[in-house]
């Protein structure tokens, strides 16, 4: 019986540039626990955002499996992939995260009426965890009146609150100082621990390495390391490791 | 289906209700625009109906015309034989002669005189307008009128009062007083207000020229010919064009038509509310393409996070509708206060018809210019619009 929430075969997402044929995406197969947090790293260009955008659903991959509790992603059409992404993936992203006419709680609560899930206890529990996230007294504001830290963390919150099987984050500190950025992502990984779910975080500031459980290395579309041992990490976050 | 609608509506209408000083904005610029189309459009039916009111309340069904008068009633004269056979036509339940001038009406005081529709109809025939006060004119040779609702309302004459009418004789003018018998509705000819008199008193006190002052026989313009069957209307025209010399037919829309300056009046008024139309689609399409291309981001969040492209293109359509009813609403509204305000000079009609197909059209175009904007929305890529690709 397939253990992960997550799983990839072989992934390759090539493009056609002038100069030929260009792999973003190099033959990766990488596997995520459900209650496990993952970071995945690696400088400018090494495949890290197309690959999220693979396991996002929002991209094809050229080749390869990606199976999302047990069912892959990259043989569905159009229509199944986005309602793979309603109802079993969360997602945080850098900027522009929330619709800016919805109140916190109406952002958050919009992924239940998506599903056809927001009834009375929908409604609670999405006050309830916006509440844990600190933001009990900013229910009803809208994102622009709110600091970028309390923005990610309504995100956060959107992209929990209907219990996917995974959650995503794209760079979900690029825009915070330093003490919001560890408070979002120690929140973050606090929730998917405690919520039982697979977290996968890309992120180009090593820093933010300290809250994961695995870091997954990227470098010209393919996987090259993968630290597991919580001192290798701490070693990668205190800039030790190349 | 319905859970769509329901995302689609909370997305829409939250979006317009937290931006609603820029929704209302372009509310009110569709107002405007209703505001023009709707007044073209009651000018456009004040016109005509000032044009052809009397034809088009006639009780006939056929004008007969002086041959080669191009439908012209001015321009058509017809003599009295001419009504005699054109009654032994088979098929034909009545004629009445139509004598058209005009003639100025002079009120009392220092009331400026004004210009009316003399228009001479024989008593008890067809062309005579029913009285809704009062009565009908008893003889061929009285001195009695008729006056339509709209010179009652502009002079305050009532039935019993007398009226003095102003016509040039020759070089001569000549002052004729005459008592009002019946007000009939409004009968408007030739955007004038209208005064019915008997024919005989028409040829007396009409406006002529030295030559016609002398001439014993009076000559119509044209005959109207009421059917005994209206559905026999083509074998009854072809009848009187064989069998009545020197003249030819024109069913009531033909001669509306014919009536100068008619088509062309209504092709420029309808012309203008086009463009006004045309406006409105650009002004409403311009507005939410650049809405969608300031939202490409937000958009794509939605997508991203699992909203399909029939609740995107669904909450953008509703948010044109919604933008579009309430500024035809508000233009409405605007526009039954200004009408209070006009004078019953000023020809504007609100015909339900005429008004009804005005506000349809201008509650199709937001949706209609809306397309491109819902086109381009549901086209929106998540991964470019969050910058991932």
């Amino acid at each position: 019986m397939n253990t992960y929430a997550l799983e990839t075969e072989n992934v390759t997402k090539t493009y056609q540039s002038e100069s030929g044929v260009i792999n973003a995406v190099d033959e990766v197969s990488l596997q995520v626990k459900l209650g496990e947090f993952v970071a995945l790293v690696g400088p400018s260009g090494s495949g890290k955002t197309t690959m999220l955008s693979i396991l996002a659903a929002l991209l094809k991959p050229t080749s390869g499996k990606v199976i999302l509790d047990g069912q892959d992603l990259a043989a569905m059409n159009e229509v199944e992939r986005v309602s793979m992404r309603r109802n079993k993936i969360g997602f945080t992203f850098q900027a522009n995260n929330l619709v800016p006419y919805l109140s916190a709680v109406e952002n958050v609560e919009l992924m239940l009426r998506l599903n056809g899930r927001l009834d009375k206890t929908g409604k609670m529990r999405s006050r309830e965890l916006l509440a844990r996230l600190g933001l009990a007294e900013r229910l009803h504001n809208l994102p622009g009146q709110m600091s970028g830290g309390q923005q990610q963390r309504v995100a956060i919150a959107r992209a929990m609150i209907h219990n996917p099987s995974l959650v995503l984050a794209d760079e979900p500190t690029a825009s915070l100082d330093t003490e919001r950025a560890y408070q979002v992502v120690e929140t973050f990984a606090g929730l998917i621990h405690e919520q039982n779910r697979a977290g996968i975080m890309v992120t180009h500031d090593l820093r933010m390495c300290e809250y994961v459980d695995r870091v997954l290395q990227m470098r010209d579309g393919k996987l090259v390391k993968i630290y597991t041992n919580k001192t290798e990490i701490m070693d990668l976050v205190k800039g030790k490791t190349n | 289906m319905k859970q769509i609608f329901e995302i689609s509506g909370f997305l829409a209408l939250k979006e317009i209700w937290r931006n609603r000083s820029r929704f209302l904005l372009v509310s009110l610029v569709i107002a405007l625009i209703t505001l023009l189309v709707l007044f073209i459009a009651a000018l456009g039916e004040g016109l005509g109906n000032g044009n052809r009111e009397y034809i088009s309340k006639l009780d006939a069904q056929l004008i007969a015309y002086q041959s080669k008068s191009d439908y012209l009633i001015a321009a058509s004269r017809l003599s009295k034989d001419r009504v005699a056979a054109i009654r032994r036509v088979d098929g034909v339940a009545d004629v009445g002669m139509l004598g058209t001038a005009n003639a100025t009406l002079i009120l009392p005081g220092d009331v400026k005189p004004l210009k009316v529709a003399l228009l001479g109809i024989q008593p008890g025939h067809t062309g005579e307008p029913a009285v809704v006060q009062g009565q009908q004119l008893s003889t061929d040779l009285a001195d009695e009128v008729i006056i339509d609702k709209n010179t009652a309302l502009r002079t305050d004459l009532k039935v019993g009062d007398n009226l003095t009418l102003r016509t040039t004789q020759g070089t001569q003018d000549e002052f004729y007083t005459l008592r009002i018998v019946g007000i009939a509705d409004g009968q408007q000819y030739s955007l004038q207000p209208s005064i019915f008199v008997p024919f005989y008193t028409w040829d007396r006190i009409k406006p002529k020229s030295e030559a016609e002052i002398n001439n014993p026989n009076p000559v119509a313009n044209v005959i109207l010919v009421k059917l005994k069957d209206p559905a026999k209307i083509n074998e009854v025209s072809a009848s009187i064009v064989s069998q009545v010399n020197n003249v030819e037919t024109a069913t009531l829309k033909q001669a509306i038509q014919a009536l100068p300056g008619y088509s062309a009046q209504q092709s420029t008024l309808n012309l203008q509310g086009g463009f006004t139309l045309f406006i409105g689609v650009l002004v409403i399409g311009g507005f939410f393409q650049i809405q969608i291309l300031q939202k490409v981001a937000q958009i794509g969040v939605l997508k991203a996070i699992g909203t399909a492209n029939p609740t995107v293109a669904l909450a953008s359509i509703i948010q044109i509708v919604v933008v579009t009813m309430v500024g035809v609403a508000i233009g409405g509204f605007l526009t039954f206060l200004f009408s209070l305000s006009f004078p019953p000079t000023v020809p504007i009609v609100f015909n339900g018809t005429t008004t009804a197909i005005a506000v349809i059209a201008l509650l199709l175009i937001g949706p209609l210019s809306g397309l491109v904007s819902t086109r381009y929305a549901v086209r929106i890529e998540p991964l470019k619009a969050l910058g991932l690709s």
